[in-house]
């Protein structure tokens, strides 16, 4: 071996091992068990709150600019010890009920709340007339024994009484 | 004729006229809460002078307008020449939001399409824009003297946008 190679071969080798050490320096930082409680809430209340840009997406599953920012909002927000309930109040202030994808049950939304249940009920009360209707209409019929009673009563001519 | 067959007739019209008012709605406007309500304090850089900052309390006893903008918006070309003529007719002042823009390219749209803005200020994370309740750029704003938000319109505004919404308004808190 030529003393070039041999330098050029101890620089690849010192490069390798210093390559793998400072891959072991960049280790991931083990995530704590706050980060992950942070994580798991700011999922949860992303998941809560409507993108206005493409309106069928959360701000979790959006990548909009604006579905980006509001995502760096809840972090933030949970960072400064916000409760839930104030982080989507911050939202609604600024962005009306319309943010949220469970709508809060008020004056203007009863309707949708209640809407199902009252269809249900008038279905209900639709199937109990139409079921009572037919039931009183209903001609009555004979069983075959019945008839045969009735049959031989007609031909006694009431002789017997 | 029997009256029951009136009720399917009677459900079917109703449900139709929700149908066809829900089709001259637009999904994309959102009622804004903010109406009615003080705008949102802010404290920002102007576009062209950094060194100096604009705050809505300044602007306490006047009507003005906010409108966001930003140089990547298309759709604020097509606003852009009502608003120039707009602030040449010197109605209303016109406070200009960029919104998360590069400082050099809002000034070099400026340059390019006319400056309508008496100021305009940098909102270039768009936090203020959150605050503002901004989620569809271009959007215009109209704050009375008190420094409450009288009106938003969402979106490019058109001529007719102007002439009988935002004009009237305007000069109707301006009087007031």
């Amino acid at each position: 071996m030529t003393r070039a190679a041999r330098i050029a071969r101890a620089i690849f080798v010192a490069a390798m091992v210093s390559f793998a050490a400072s891959g072991v320096l960049a280790a991931e930082a083990v995530p704590t068990e706050q980060d992950r409680a942070t994580n798991a809430r700011a999922v949860a209340l992303s998941e809560q709150l409507r993108c206005l840009v493409c309106q069928n997406q959360t701000i979790a599953d959006s990548s909009a600019d604006l579905a980006v920012d509001l995502r760096r909002q809840v972090r933030e927000q949970i960072a400064a010890g916000r409760t839930d309930s104030e982080i989507l109040a911050y939202m609604t202030e600024r962005y009306s009920d319309f943010v949220l994808y469970r709508p809060p049950v008020k004056a203007q939304t009863i309707l949708l709340w209640a809407g199902p249940l009252l269809l249900l009920a008038v279905a209900a009360i639709v199937v109990v007339r139409i079921v009572r209707d037919r039931r009183m209409t209903a001609t009555p019929t004979l069983s075959d024994d019945e008839r045969e009673h009735a049959r031989r009563l007609l031909d006694d001519d009431g002789d017997q009484r | 004729m029997n009256r029951k067959l009136l009720i399917p007739l009677a459900v079917f019209v109703v449900v139709f006229g929700f149908l066809l008012v829900g089709l001259t709605l637009n999904p994309r406007e959102v009622p804004s809460p903010l109406v009615g309500k003080a705008a949102p304090a802010f404290r920002l850089a102007r576009l062209h002078q950094p060194a100096e900052q604009l705050s809505p309390a300044d602007l306490t006893g006047k009507v003005w307008l906010l409108n966001v903008w930003a140089s990547w918006c298309v759709s604020c070309r097509v606003e852009h020449p009502l608003l120039v003529e707009l602030a040449k007719s010197k109605v209303v002042p016109i406070v200009g939001l960029n919104y998360k823009d590069r400082r050099e390219a809002g000034i070099e749209w400026l340059a390019q399409h006319g400056d309508p803005y008496d100021v305009s200020v940098v909102d270039a994370d768009g936090r203020v824009g959150i605050d503002w309740g901004v989620y569809g750029v271009p959007e215009t704003f109209i704050v009375d003297k008190q420094g409450v938000i009288r009106y938003k319109h969402i979106g490019p505004v058109d001529a007719a946008a102007v002439k009988n919404k935002i004009l009237p308004l305007v000069r109707q808190l301006q009087a007031s």
